[in-house]
């Protein structure tokens, strides 16, 4: 298809010349000027949190605009020092004192600066690629629904019924014999199985008797959070509590159930097996006559059935590979860090991984640096927090922005004057209630 | 497809169920219960109200018995109508049915349960009031949660500045934050209709941020300006109708009351009467069933379906100040706890319209309640399972309890002008 002709007229073909001034490049960076505008947004929530406003009306009375200003200035600063602790804290690259650092953390100096210095700190990016794991697979699974016209908002309950099925294959006595090459595998295909069973019921609803998915995974979180809670803390009967410990949880499982680790670090085979998932995902969509169904089931339901598709297989199956892909992003957080289970662990993954899927425009391999980022944002909120003082929950407004203005790209192309996207960007991710 | 082909339908699975259910309860009810088991059931307050002394396996017996006879005529499928009624009525039954069961051997008030059923049912309706707002035009709003938290918040944080500011006047505080609470909801309301009208983003995915974006502002609007919790919480006072509160048995539970309840049936009927009895109604469903017959008559379209979201957002304002303004008199993080999404399940169930929502709201308000009541009643059932019990409602009620729903025919679509 053309791109969008220019109209005429002098002031438009100026207007469309400036439109085009970023040439081909434009349509693809929509997605980091998306990040970029949502993140210039946020500062201005830490502008407005860091500046002292009784003073600045003051100062708006006494100086004018000037004062204004200038009692302005705090916040700005604010900002910047937040943003700088959170890519610190992200991405292990900051701008600080080397000797404020403690002795046992490793640290190597790229760049002396007078009193600061240009550092990599190697344990905040592993930390960020720790965490950016389970938003990886957990965004492939809202993807997968995505590509056949469903929207998995379940993910959460997903991960929790993969998470407790895992566990508790890790911990049971009578399986702490098995060698880890076997106790492994079926603790993670457990918590694909349950995943997928949690999720395919959800499809099967939606496939038999049209019940919406996005109502149904909604009640399907909040019933496998209670659920979670009640089996984690049920003393009467004793189900899945640890007794001994002081907090309500799981027992740790197995040493035989866990992950192993890669090298010295806190990073775990989890991490490989989430980069596995997305090359299998990315085949199983678009190398494999199973996933070109489900696609065409996502892009038109009634041409699918006109080609002899069976819909309603379909849609089970789509929601059994993304539950299955959530409850394989739950048992890893068991397996490969927590080892074992408190209630209320995943609360609000699952919103994070519909934003991530989204932020992806739902392609496999888009979702690597979109978990990146928002493993990132978390993991640089803490430091936020630390030296701007400025609350964690701001991360959570820049992240609703980013998806706001992923999904709202019009309002992107418009700031950045990008020209308005041709017809086969388009990306349809649901249909209202999904007749 | 041929007619003799068999075909398991919803109406198999249901009756299948009840047949099954009949069978448990009567054989367990003779071994469980004592036959002169009793369950008082009050019905009104005071030591002379009325009281039903309800023989506890007798009554369980009829109801297996219903159950059974339900199930069979739903398999045998011969009379539909007959069928249906049954399988409707015993639906209905379920909750009576586990609340005498659990009240045996002690007195429960059914009043009061009605009372809790009316009050919890409340947010519930009015979300899903402010549903149909929105759906009925044609645009999806899975974001009521959202605006409910922001209304919620944004409306005690008013009353939390307003109150020193107006020192004896704690009432017109409470009412002017209701106030601040319907405009922040008309606010997020504004955003997902930009995004959704203006913009065409997909309506659910707007509706997600909307979510999204409300947890974050809540929280970090609470940490930033409520971190001095000031002792002694005020809610919004009851207010006693005259007259109307002097009926026996229901006037002291229905006419002596908080105004967000009130508002709630004065919600139903004004959305009742707009929507099928003026001219805006007529123009505002023929946007969300036919857009384009609708803009070739003369309507247009993105202003009808702008002041349908918005109205839609001011209602669901009103619904979360119902949280932190009229029953806790603060605001916790995540307050509204789903009730935003159970809204739109009673909307389903009510296939749009505001008194079918008005019952499916009291079906998830009886539901709430029972948990409360279990718990009083001491019954040895874990207190998440009873929790669960809204959630499951919501999924057989949509698994088709009542037989498909329709939304209206371009819910969902945006419109683009040709």
């Amino acid at each position: 298809m053309e791109p969008v002709t220019a109209p005429s007229g002098a002031g438009a073909e100026l207007r469309a010349r400036r439109r085009i001034s970023w040439g081909e490049l434009g349509p693809r960076l929509v997605p980091a000027l998306a990040v970029l505008t949502a993140v210039l947004f946020g500062g201005l929530f830490m502008v407005f949190s860091g500046t002292d406003w009784a003073a600045a009306r003051a100062a708006l009375a006494a100086d004018g605009a000037g004062g204004f200003l200038r009692e302005l200035g705090p916040g700005i600063g604010k900002a910047g020092v937040a943003y700088e602790a959170m890519v610190e804290g992200a991405t292990g690259l900051g701008y600080i004192d080397p000797t404020s650092v403690r002795s046992q953390t490793t640290m190597v100096v790229l760049l002396r600066l007078g009193e600061r210095a240009i550092v990599f700190l190697p344990d905040n990016l592993v930390a960020t690629l720790v965490r950016s794991t389970p938003f990886l697979l957990a965004g492939l699974a809202v993807a997968v629904g995505f590509k056949a016209g469903l929207f998995n908002i379940g993910a959460e309950g997903q991960l929790y019924a993969g998470a407790l099925l895992a566990v508790w294959i890790g911990f049971v006595p009578a399986l702490a014999n098995l060698p880890a090459l076997l106790h492994i595998p079926l603790a993670v295909a457990s918590g694909i199985l349950g995943g997928a069973i949690w999720g395919g019921i959800a499809g099967f609803l939606k496939a038999r008797t049209g019940a919406h998915e996005v109502i149904n995974t909604i009640m399907m979180n909040h019933i496998a959070i209670r659920l979670a809670d009640w089996l984690i803390k049920s003393r009467e009967p004793l189900i899945l509590l640890d007794t001994t410990a002081s907090v309500p949880r799981t027992p740790f499982i197995a040493a035989t159930a866990e992950y192993p680790r890669l090298g010295d670090t806190p990073l775990h085979f989890g991490i490989l097996i989430s980069l596995g998932a997305v090359a299998l995902v990315w085949w199983f969509l678009y190398r494999t006559t199973l996933g070109f169904e489900l696609r065409t089931v996502g892009a038109n339901p009634n041409a699918a059935k006109y080609a002899g598709m069976s819909v309603t297989r379909n849609l089970v199956l789509a929601m059994a590979v993304s539950g299955g892909l959530a409850g394989l992003a739950g048992s890893g957080e068991v397996l490969g860090v927590q080892h074992n289970l408190p209630p209320g662990f995943f609360a609000g993954v699952g919103f994070d991984s519909i934003a991530i899927a989204l932020l992806a425009k739902t392609n496999p391999i888009a979702m690597i640096p979109a978990a990146f980022l928002w493993g990132g944002l978390l993991n640089g909120a803490g430091l936020m927090q630390i030296r701007a003082d400025i609350s964690i929950d701001l991360v959570k407004i820049i992240q609703a922005l980013i998806v706001m203005f992923v999904a709202a790209d019009q309002i992107v192309r418009v700031i950045w004057r990008i020209r308005a996207r041709r017809q086969e960007e388009e990306v349809v991710f649901s249909r209202g209630w999904g007749r | 497809m041929s007619a003799r082909r068999f075909r398991l339908t919803r109406m198999h699975i249901f009756s299948l169920f009840f047949l099954v259910a009949g069978l448990w309860i009567a054989l367990r009810a003779p071994g469980s219960f004592a036959a002169d088991a009793i369950s008082k059931m009050s019905v009104g307050l005071g030591p002379e109200a009325p009281l039903w002394e309800a023989p506890t396996r007798a009554v369980l017996l009829v109801v297996a018995g219903l159950y059974m006879a339900g199930g069979a005529l739903g398999l045998i499928n011969r009379w539909p109508r007959l069928s249906f009624a049954v399988l409707l009525l015993n639906g209905v039954l379920i909750f009576p049915a586990i609340l005498i069961a659990a009240a045996v051997g002690k007195q429960t008030n059914m009043l009061t349960m009605l009372a809790e059923s009316l009050r919890l049912a409340t947010p519930i309706v009015i979300g899903a009031t402010a549903g149909i707002w929105s759906e009925r035009s044609g645009v999806v709003n899975i974001a009521i949660e959202g605006m409910m938290l922001t209304g919620a918040c944004f409306g005690f944080i008013a009353f939390f500045f307003l109150e020193p500011l107006m020192p004896g006047a704690t009432n017109t505080a409470l009412l002017l934050a209701v106030l601040v609470a319907v405009f922040s909801g008309a606010l997020m309301s504004l955003l997902h209709a930009w995004l959704s009208i203006t913009f065409k983003t997909d309506q659910i995915v707007s509706g997600t941020v909307i979510n999204i974006l409300a947890i974050g502002l809540t929280s970090f609007a609470r940490r930033e300006f409520l971190l001095s919790t000031r002792a002694g919480r005020v809610t919004l006072p009851s207010i006693e109708i005259p007259g109307l509160s002097q009926i026996p048995i229901v006037g002291d539970v229905l006419f002596n009351n908080k105004p967000i309840f009130y508002m709630m049936f004065v919600m139903l009927i004004v959305t009742h009467v707009v929507l099928f009895y003026t001219s805006l109604g007529l123009r505002m469903r023929s946007v969300g069933e036919h857009p384009e017959a609708a803009d070739t008559v003369g309507i247009n379209v993105f202003f009808t379906r702008y002041r349908s979201v918005i109205i839609s957002g001011m209602i669901a304002g009103l619904g979360g100040a119902w949280f932190s303004l009229e029953t806790v008199g603060g605001f916790d993080d995540l307050m509204t706890g789903g009730r935003g999404f159970i809204a739109l399940a009673a909307m389903i169930f009510g296939k749009w319209t505001p008194f079918g929502a008005f019952g499916g709201g009291l079906l998830f308000g009886f539901a709430d309640a029972l948990g409360t009541r279990f718990q009083i009643l001491n019954v040895a059932v874990p207190p998440q399972w009873l929790q669960m019990l809204p959630f499951l409602t919501t999924m057989v009620v949509l698994a088709g309890l009542i037989g498909r729903a329709i939304p209206p025919a371009a819910d969902g679509q945006p419109y683009e002008k040709q």
